[in-house]
């Protein structure tokens, strides 16, 4: 009885008496909801544009990442280490492309899937080679991202907002809002869709699939770059960012692997979940309930949609 | 044209429906096993102890994945946690009941993974393909969560890491710091030979095929009487009994002595591997995806080295492990390339090439 008070009545009367505190729980779970979704947008645009789930995806987020730190080190001007990483991040599309994707057409899913492992590997072994294991700053300031914080007094408490947090959500939303409309109204974007419904039929009319395949992959490696560049400010650029990167799955399948909508919301739905339950709950069970609330919540949705929320319909045929 | 294969006639449906229906496979494979016992005699103790018993003890889990995956195409991420079951039941009950001998609780420990496979298995009810990969990593992090937290698991004791107690066997130490590699060898050969032959019985028989059946399609499979539940459930707990004892192996008989970190998520994808470089669907390819990963890295720690040094390149330990990690994703692409289906397709193909050499028509 004294349990079932605590996880069912205690944390709402907490809730109710510390508003302030929900509300700042709540911005940093919709902070980490968006910079889950960012991971998870370079995810969902491989998927949908050839159906390869891309397990480098968080390997290609810290390999971008270092690429601009370490360029900016070796004393190349912020702006143009900036551009310096894309073409890198075009380059690796196109070696991709030709060495891994195209020997590789028409296998199994399951095998594209181990062929992205192998890359993740690769790319591990790579970086740490050229770029080395220790840790680094992001160059927050050198790419006027703002930093600081504003204190906003409310509801008998305070909320802090990180600028960078702000910038980030900012940052985040202007990439939804273009590739929503790269995907909708330029003659690519509707290349990437058909491509994404039938390989065949997109080849018959005459895409090219190798093309749009580079295309894709370099859309997702300057998704990689930007989510670098925000989780590089807040937490440091390392090899450690790739664990995080994980916590994009639960977003991914929460979301549906097809739909930019739903990685969005997905993102917040697993954010705010895994924020307000370790802090809420967390303590009940002895605290670290981060590291698998957020797939718990996934396999909570799943049970009910088991294609993701919004998640093209599974229909099976015999 | 090293042997003949034709000859060998059935004349019954025993011998019809055995799993070594030609001669030459027999002998072979009884060739192989005592080659394999006379190793721990001939082998020196680095062999054994830092390739053989780890060798072994991966093919073990690799199995048990692909009992899951290969067999049931049930994609799992959690190989790693249902092993640190296997492992940390095994603790709690060895310490428990010291009298019992250890052999009992290595297999029993495995029972206690198969129901925690089975339970976090039914989401794979509704769930298919990578949304389900994903399902199982709930279950990866949520009991290595429990590894940490849960102190008695490990009896309370302020390290929170297993430890090989002295175990043995007709008065000869099996287990804990005395225990010499020879005779640790012995023994995870003789559990893991037990296990595979098990499974090879059990996945060319009745269970098998419906395993066979849900994975090729699983409505299909439905609609001729198989029952998705028990089958896909019977899947996860056999392939997390695997899993379970292979854990129970790598703590206590190789490295004898553990951290709840072994069983991350990165072991899971290791095994992975392993089932997917050998080949899904093959017990063989188990074996042949162990030896790969797990062998290749240990050869590139020694080639590389050698093989950089006559140019002048003294490179440091750091430098070849990241060219190591180079090779090794090199290589898992180069053989999915080549040979999609797997070390065990290549392995067919080479034995047929040997069949009919050096006329091939």
């Amino acid at each position: 009885m004294d349990m079932l008070y605590k996880v069912f009545i205690e944390p709402f009367v907490f809730m109710g008496e510390a508003p302030d505190l929900l509300i700042q729980t709540l911005w940093e779970g919709l902070v980490s909801g968006v910079l889950y979704a960012l991971i998870a947008l370079g995810f969902v645009l491989i998927f949908k544009a050839s159906g390869v789930f891309n397990f480098a995806q968080g390997i290609m987020v810290v390999f971008a990442a270092l690429i601009l730190v370490g360029l900016y080190e070796k004393g190349v001007p912020a702006f143009l280490a900036l551009i310096l990483a894309a073409v890198a991040m075009l380059v690796l599309a196109m070696v991709v492309e030709r060495v891994v994707l195209r020997p590789l057409v028409n296998q199994p899913d399951i095998i594209l899937f181990m062929a992205t492992f192998g890359l993740t590997y690769f790319l591990i072994g790579f970086g740490e080679l050229i770029f080395g294991g220790n840790p680094r700053e992001m160059i927050t300031e050198q790419l006027f991202l703002p930093q600081g914080t504003t204190e906003i007094d409310a509801l008998g408490g305070s909320i802090r907002l990180q600028h960078l947090d702000i910038a980030a959500a900012v940052i985040a939303s202007i990439m939804i809002g273009l590739l929503a409309v790269f995907f909708s109204k330029t003659r690519i974007g509707r290349a990437l869709r058909a491509v994404a419904d039938s390989h065949k039929a997109a080849l018959s009319v005459g895409i090219s699939l190798n093309q749009i395949w580079v295309i894709v992959w370099f859309a997702a490696g300057l998704v990689a770059l930007v989510a670098g560049i925000m989780w590089g400010a807040r937490s440091g650029v390392s090899f450690s960012l790739q664990i995080i990167a994980l916590k994009a799955l639960p977003v991914l399948i929460l979301g549906g692997f097809t739909s930019i909508p739903g990685a969005i919301i997905g993102g917040l739905i697993i954010g705010v979940g895994e924020k307000l339950g370790e802090f809420y709950w967390g303590p009940l069970v002895g605290g670290g309930v981060e590291t698998w609330l957020a797939y718990v919540i996934a396999l909570l949705f799943l049970l009910y949609r088991p294609q993701g929320l919004f998640g093209e319909k599974i229909i099976e045929r015999i | 044209m090293l042997y003949r294969e034709a000859g060998q006639f059935k004349t019954n449906y025993v011998a019809d429906s055995a799993i070594f229906p030609l001669r030459e496979d027999r002998i072979g494979l009884g060739l192989i096993v005592l080659a394999a016992y006379a190793l721990a005699f001939l082998g020196n103790s680095f062999l054994l102890q830092a390739v053989m018993i780890p060798f072994l003890v991966f093919s073990l889990a690799a199995i048990g994945l692909n009992i899951l995956t290969g067999y049931t195409g049930l994609l799992s991420l959690g190989t790693g946690a249902f092993m640190g079951v296997g492992a940390y039941a095994c603790y709690k009950l060895m310490t428990a009941f010291p009298g019992v001998n250890v052999i009992v609780w290595i297999f029993v420990s495995g029972f206690f993974s198969a129901a925690v496979g089975a339970l976090f298995g039914l989401p794979s009810l509704r769930i298919k393909g990578f949304y389900l990969a994903v399902a199982t990593l709930a279950a990866q992090f949520f009991l290595q969560w429990c590894f940490i937290r849960i102190p008695w698991l490990v009896n309370y004791n302020v390290s929170g890491a297993l430890d090989a107690p002295l175990r043995t066997l007709f008065g000869i130490p099996i287990m804990g710091p005395n225990a010499t590699p020879q005779t640790r060898y012995l023994l995870v050969l003789t559990i893991v030979i037990l296990l595979t032959w098990l499974a090879s019985n059990l996945v060319h028989g009745r269970i098998g095929r419906m395993w066979i059946a849900i994975r090729d399609m699983d409505l299909a499979a439905e609609l001729m009487g198989i029952r998705p539940l028990q089958t896909k459930l019977l899947a996860f707990a056999v392939s997390s009994y695997y899993c379970g004892v292979a854990g129970a192996l790598l703590v206590f008989l190789w490295y004898g002595g553990a951290e709840y970190d072994v069983f991350n998520i990165n072991q899971s994808f290791f095994i992975l591997f392993m089932v997917i470089i050998g080949g899904l669907g093959s017990l063989i390819g188990s074996f042949f995806g162990a030896a790969l990963i797990f062998i290749l890295p240990i050869v590139l720690g020694i080639v590389l080295p050698a093989a950089l040094s006559p140019f002048g390149l003294s490179v440091g330990a750091d430098v070849i492990e990241h060219l190591r990690f180079m090779i090794v994703g090199a290589l898992i692409i180069f053989f999915l390339i080549v040979e999609p289906h797997g070390l065990a397709r290549l392995w067919q193909i080479g034995k047929q090439k040997l069949l009919v050499w050096p006329f091939p028509y």
